[in-house]
């Protein structure tokens, strides 16, 4: 994995290399409610060979990215920005245009592997239909014996004669295969992966990984890879993009972010996530709230009201991307120093007491219940001072006074 | 079978040395499979569960896992009676639970309650939380009308809910506040056993961990304990002091859970969770890999003797033809095999996998 990239060159190089260039991509829908703002702004690049993981919850805009690059958004999308495929735009191409990029440059992998095959063709018929698509002079032997070798790349036994089946045949670990070596037919220089593997089973999971693997080896395609399961992505990417509202609100090398990261909700992200290889049982760390709505959000950071290092300052505007350690490494924090200056990590953030009942009512649901048990601990704070990170004190105070109803 | 182990280093197991609350034994559960003719004859059966035992102690968590497909849920809902076993028994406390009819079992649905997987299916769209979280204090006259809307606010307020919102109705909730409203509803009885299937499966990571923790407080100040239905292996080394492990409608291996996740011996354990990814980049990419071949069969037609073998990677490559003859004839027994606690393969041998 080339997870070593001179990170320094990074911005000479990214906009000449990239196979892929995403810039300042914006996806709104209009519904009867407001307009949705689904994507606000992500930019990245893709360079040849690169694994890029996009992380983030249900919501956050990454199914919409991904869907936004490939042109299969409704109509009623109104996207602006730029998506360019080595050099060319493609964020405005018709259906027809498009059509000869898709499966050709880019390729697409989809979640369920149940819906995205039709289930009235033969195996072997879908995939030589898109090795046929864009090569209109092979003959339908020909194209179907290249179906065999690529249901053969993909590991389904007995090739030759599967090919022949029809999806309703496959388990679905088989199928995400299918769906898998139709996205190489075409040698594509880019494989999107939108959560290819949450439909599956982890023992099916590590095997259509494998496959995944395999195919970029076999077509050295730079790949997307979509997904909220930061063990896979801790396993699969060079470089991660975690979204959050509809954000980029951190990027950087894999290690980057799974050691240093420097977005609290990054850092909570990981914090939240049990482990199979936790050695003593241990609290999780939860984020209180749940995402905001992208309809008309507010002024400043999306991620304010869930943050236990909120302050008024805050509020006043959204944080840009801000260059954090090394070079390629950013994250939009206005706090992003001092996070780096104590490399505070997700215990020294958010409270691990934090599922207790008021204290999370009433951050969820955004108000104060005015009953309620527990204090909250910034809430002792001044709100126009920034809240000391580590907060050793401020946590352990706010403990001390809940232990005692706690135990009671 | 647990009662004789010996306790757990620092005995940070619950509920040790007490006797169980539940008693299972034997259970089974068989699905007809109807034939397309005229007459709809059953011409074979799905074995969802086939012959399992368990034994829940009081004030503990006992995790249920396996893949899509093993029984694990079925399991739950043969417990609680929802579809009645073919066979085997479930004891409560002592009284037999198999075979009772809905209102034999209505009393005892005080002691036992359930938390589904998807707080979307499993709320009434229609009703206000009030009503929902209030139901079963109505079916089961516990308490007076006039303290009702108290009652219901007061398990709000125990689920980390703002009682305020009693009278929202469920689609104005996000999903980790319909769990905790499902959660709020399953405790309203006070019962002294909770079935959770899937409870967090469908929530985002930082909403999950919320209810995780609210989960384990919750057990800890009320004294409850669960049978924790889930695929996820991580949740599960958070919350269960004990893990049974699930493969086609069998258990496969059980064992606290420090020693399942250190020690695993079935080799079917064994690839469970060496296939797990661990967010953690170094470590997630320096790990030995476990790929299983092919798929769960199917438990119409199970395979003969081991259920196992056909995606065995011990079978396939590490047995002669000798010991694998045992492994096709005979079922093998979930009896301890030297390896500290019980598993179900005759060549099992603990590994260290993490």
């Amino acid at each position: 994995m080339s997870t070593l990239i001179d990170t320094t060159a990074e911005d000479a190089r990214s906009s000449t290399d990239a196979v892929l260039s995403v810039d300042d991509l914006n996806v709104r829908f209009p519904t009867e409610d407001g307009v949705v703002h689904a994507v606000r702004g992500v930019s990245f690049d893709l360079r040849p060979g690169e694994v890029l993981g996009i992380v983030g919850e249900s919501g956050s805009g990454k199914s919409v990215t991904s869907l936004a690059i490939m042109g299969l958004l409704p109509g009623s999308a109104q996207l602006t920005g730029s998506v360019k495929f080595r050099g060319r735009e493609l964020l405005g191409l018709n259906d027809r245009q498009m059509s000869v990029v898709r499966g050709k440059s880019v390729a697409m992998v989809f979640q369920d592997p149940m819906t995205s095959l039709d289930p009235v063709y033969k195996i072997g018929v879908q995939i030589a239909e898109t090795v046929r698509q864009h090569d209109k002079n092979l003959s339908r032997q020909a194209a179907k014996a290249r179906a065999v070798d690529l249901l053969k790349l993909v590991g389904i036994p007995n090739a030759a004669d599967r090919v022949d089946s029809y999806p309703h045949e496959f388990s679905g670990g088989m199928r995400q295969r299918v769906v898998i070596a139709i996205a190489i037919a075409n040698q594509p220089e880019v494989i999107i992966a939108d959560e290819p593997t949450t439909a599956l089973d982890v023992t099916v999971q590590a095997q259509v990984l494998e496959v995944l693997k395999t195919a970029q080896d076999e077509t050295g395609a730079a790949t997307v890879l979509i997904t909220h399961d930061l063990g896979v992505v801790a396993g699969m990417v060079d470089r991660v993009l975690v979204m959050y509202a509809g954000r980029a609100v951190e990027k950087g090398t894999v290690e980057d972010v799974f050691y240093r990261a420097r977005m609290p909700y990054s850092i909570g992200l990981l914090g939240s996530m049990p482990r199979i290889d936790a050695g003593e049982r241990q609290r999780l760390t939860p984020i209180k709230g749940s995402p905001p709505s992208l309809i008309n959000p507010p002024p400043g950071c999306p991620f304010g009201p869930r943050c236990p290092l909120h302050y008024a300052q805050c509020d006043v505007a959204e944080p840009d991307l801000r260059q954090v350690d090394g070079a390629g490494h950013v994250a939009a924090c206005i706090r992003v120093d001092e996070i780096v200056q104590t490399d505070a990590d997700a215990d020294d953030i958010f409270s691990k007491d934090s599922s207790d009942a008021t204290l999370a009512a009433a951050a969820e649901i955004g108000e104060r219940a005015e009953d309620a048990v527990h204090i909250e601990p910034g809430a002792l704070h001044d709100p126009t001072v920034a809240p000391p990170i580590g907060g050793a004190t401020r946590s352990d105070e706010a403990a001390a006074r809940r232990d005692p109803e706690e135990r009671a | 079978m647990t009662s004789t182990e010996t306790p757990a280093p620092e005995a940070r197991r619950r509920g040790a040395g007490a006797e169980p609350v539940l008693v299972v034994r034997g259970l089974e559960k068989y699905f007809p499979i109807k034939g397309g003719g005229l007459l709809r004859r059953t011409v074979g059966h799905i074995k969802a569960v086939d012959g399992i035992d368990l034994d829940l102690f009081p004030g503990e968590t006992l995790g249920l896992v396996g893949e899509s497909g093993c029984g694990k849920s079925t399991t739950g809902r043969a417990i609680l009676n929802l579809q009645p076993a073919t066979a085997g028994s479930v004891k409560y406390n002592g009284r037999e639970l198999t075979g009772l009819n809905r209102s034999q079992m209505r009393p005892l649905r005080r002691e036992i309650q359930i938390v589904f997987q998807d707080p979307y299916a499993s709320l009434n769209p229609r009703l206000p939380v009030l009503d929902i979280v209030g139901e079963p204090l109505i079916i089961h006259k516990v308490v007076p009308k006039a303290q009702l809307r108290d009652r219901v606010n007061e398990l709000l307020k125990i689920v980390g809910l703002n009682p305020e919102h009693n009278n929202r109705y469920p689609h104005e909730f996000s999903g980790g506040q319909r769990q905790r409203i499902g959660i709020a509803r399953a405790l309203a009885l006070e019962p002294k056993v909770l079935i959770l299937d899937e409870p967090v499966s469908a929530l985002d990571v930082s909403i999950q961990a919320g209810v995780v923790n609210l989960l384990e407080d919750l057990r800890d100040r009320l004294g409850l304990s669960y049978l924790f239905i889930a695929h996820d292996l991580s949740v599960v080394r958070h919350t269960s002091d004990r893990v049974a492990v699930m493969y086609l409608g069998k258990i496969v291996e059980i064992a606290d859970t420090d020693d399942l996740f250190d020690r695993p011996a079935h080799p079917y354990t064994q690839a469970l969770l060496s296939a797990i990814p661990i967010p953690d980049p170094q470590r997630e990419r320096a790990r030995r890999r476990i790929l299983l071949t092919g798929d769960v069969p199917s438990p119409a037609n199970p395979p003969s003797g081991c259920r196992f073998r056909t995606r065995c990677f011990k079978f396939a490559n590490q047995l002669d033809d000798d010991q694998r003859e045992k492994c096709v004839n005979s079922d093998p027994p979930l009896i301890d095999r030297g390896n500290g606690h019980p598993s179900a393969c005759h060549y099992a041998e603990a590994m260290t996998l993490l």
